[in-house]
């Protein structure tokens, strides 16, 4: 899409084709004759995974659309109806249900790798802004799905999370009024559901496309962070990423299928197959395990409206990223404070996953009791995800725009091809960078 | 004579007054939005609650099936309902706290109808996010919220946890002693 194209129609109709509908010719500088930097690592290959998650969670989505039924009395047993009755319903549906949580897999080693390589600075802010948008679409996408089968789970974790709209003043109990479309969660909400269920995929699409163009103007980061300068710094996205990305996708649909055919319920929560009862909550609700940090930040804050502006405020954070980074270094390669920042943000992540899971007063250390602090233990996972919420938020709001100004950066390679050919055993001394001169 | 002409092309020339096609463009672009707005409306308001879910049936309920003690839970308008019959324990310790510090405060007497103190009539969704509560959790003796860790004492008053208010007290009527009639 960027640049001079190199097509050459080879054949009467694909000349006769190029001049009335060029997407021969578009497909070519796509996905064939696109230069992609030489350095490339493994970290690159989830953009080719998600956009795999997303036409198989598409197809096996239609198909079962066509043995469901969106209503409140019969949602669950026709569930339960594919899983028995329905010629592979069974696979279908688990390849649906693992599928969710497999693209959150992929979609937080992507962002993770976004963040680690600054692929959201300059020039590529607008292409991080439509992967939050498509990471906005998904999450809403997952939470609805989850609902469908109309189980405990499914029933309760929408009356939790319907309800946090709830939380705004104002105009909070009609927003949840009109999503509910009654006074409570019922048959009205499975249907609307289900079909905002069906419409966003295709929206995911439709940002995901906006998403590739991006990419293919500003053109790939790259580990090292420095922009490809001439020919040696690049490769033919054909072969050379084509086989890299179709490896990897191999690689992860084995770990796919190892949640399939071998443990397809290990990611759910067992409750789900108990019919909704709305009389009676489960006795510990959580929601699916992509959603735990949030749900943990949710849990932190002892204030209903704070602690709703808490967990959308830390999605918020994402999309001010680009803004609050202030380092011109790319690559944390060569920012050695903000690398150790970034390694603790991924475990805080991980810890505040594990918080949400937990009831908010048990003790993290069993049989230890310390004292109260605002009326719980500080033993207890509500603090333990107060301290890493707090990480959380200090990590885009304090660390991204001011240790830029305390830190070194290590010198960066003057071009892609200098380290990738021939790999220099050492850095002269003179090669250290002032702060704030590299990138 | 040349400005003459040039006033006359500019002067007779259908359309050309500025200020007649300043009021075709802004009209025309107050049409398009205003039944841009009109078409939005039916789209927006079908999500809102349709005539059967507002013609709320409401319940009549029999309180002898309550013993001193017990509670039952009944649906109402697709939300639980507990009926509560307290003990005198129970109303005791409510009245007590009449005068602690509380985030929605609120006498006991304001929670039930006058002179039925025994009989507690309260909607069952914890007012953080809309989670039934258990009643015998919780240090104050009435509901524990499962979800987040609200506590609710013997009046339903919310007394420690992340809930902002008070369980909400529904609609009702006493027809006799021993019937209510809720909605």
């Amino acid at each position: 899409m960027s640049g001079h194209s190199t097509y050459e129609p080879k054949n009467a109709f694909t000349r006769w084709l190029d001049t009335r509908l060029p997407i021969l010719r578009l497909s070519h500088d796509t996905f064939v004759d696109y230069p992609t930097p030489r350095n490339l690592n493994y970290w690159w290959t989830f953009g080719g995974i998600l956009s795999l998650m997303l036409g198989v969670q598409i197809v096996t989505g239609i198909v079962l659309a066509m043995h469901y039924t969106p209503n409140a009395k019969e949602a669950f047993s026709s569930v339960e109806h594919i899983m028995r009755d329905v010629n592979y319903g069974w696979l279908i549906r688990y390849t649906h249900a693992n599928g969710a949580s497999m693209f959150f897999i992929a979609v937080y080693i992507h962002m993770l790798r976004s963040l680690y390589y600054g692929s959201y600075k300059a020039p590529r802010e607008v292409l991080w802004l439509l992967g939050c948008v498509i990471y906005l679409l998904m999450m809403a996408t997952a939470f609805m799905g989850y609902v469908l089968p109309w189980g405990q789970m499914s029933f309760h974790g929408a009356v939790v999370i319907t309800n946090l709209l709830g939380a705004f003043p104002v105009i909070g109990n009609t927003i949840t009024t009109l999503l509910w479309g009654g006074f409570a969660v019922d048959n009205p909400t499975l249907n609307r559901f289900f079909s905002l269920h069906y419409l966003l995929p295709f929206m995911i699409a439709g940002v995901v496309v906006l998403h590739v163009w991006a990419l293919h103007v500003t053109g790939q980061n790259n580990p090292t962070g420095v922009d490809p300068k001439s020919k040696a710094d690049v490769l033919p996205f054909t072969p050379y990423a084509t086989v890299k990305d179709g490896f990897a996708m191999v690689l992860f649909l084995i770990m796919y299928a190892v949640f399939v055919f071998y443990m397809p319920d290990a990611l759910g929560h067992a409750d789900n197959y108990i019919p909704a009862n709305p009389l009676v909550t489960p006795a510990h609700i959580v929601p699916e395990w992509y959603f735990l940090p949030f749900y943990a930040i949710l849990r932190a804050i002892p204030n209903k409206l704070m602690g709703v502006l808490a967990m959308f405020g830390s999605i918020a954070c994402l999309f001010a990223l680009p803004w609050l980074d202030r380092s011109r270094v790319r690559s944390m390669r060569y920012r050695p404070m903000m690398k150790v920042y970034f390694l603790i943000f991924v475990v805080v992540c991980i810890i505040l996953g594990f918080c949400g899971a937990k009831l908010p007063d048990d003790q993290v250390i069993p049989g230890l009791t310390t004292v109260k602090v605002m009326e719980s233990d500080l033993n207890s996972y509500v603090w333990l995800s107060r301290v890493a919420s707090l990480y959380y938020f200090v990590f885009f709001l304090v660390l991204m725009p001011f240790v830029a100004l305390f830190e070194k950066p290590l010198p960066a390679p003057e071009t892609i091809a200098t380290p990738a050919l021939s790999h220099p055993a050492e850095v002269p001394a003179e090669a250290v960078a002032a702060p704030e001169k590299k990138g | 004579m040349a400005n003459t002409a040039a006033d006359a092309a500019t002067h007779t020339g259908a359309g050309d007054d500025p200020s007649r096609r300043d009021f075709i463009h802004i009209a025309a672009v107050a049409g398009a939005a205003g039944a841009g707005l009109v078409t939005l409306w039916p789209l927006i308001g079908q999500m809102a609650p349709s005539a059967d879910t507002l013609a709320l049936a409401s319940v009549e309920f029999d309180l002898t099936k309550v013993a001193e003690g017990q509670q039952v839970t009944i649906n109402w308008r697709g939300k639980p309902l507990f009926i509560r019959n307290r003990t005198p324990a129970e109303i005791e310790r409510a009245v007590k706290d009449d005068s602690q510090p509380m985030r929605d405060p609120a006498p006991d007497a304001s929670r039930h109808k006058p002179g039925k103190a025994q009989w507690l009539i309260l909607i069952g969704s914890c007012t953080h996010l809309g989670c039934v509560p258990t009643f015998g959790g919780g240090e104050y003796g009435g509901w524990f919220c499962p979800c987040h860790g609200s506590v609710y004492d013997t009046s339903g008053r919310i007394r420690k946890g992340p809930a902002p208010k008070n369980l909400m007290l529904p609609d009702y009527t006493f027809l006799s002693d021993t019937k209510v009639k809720v909605g």
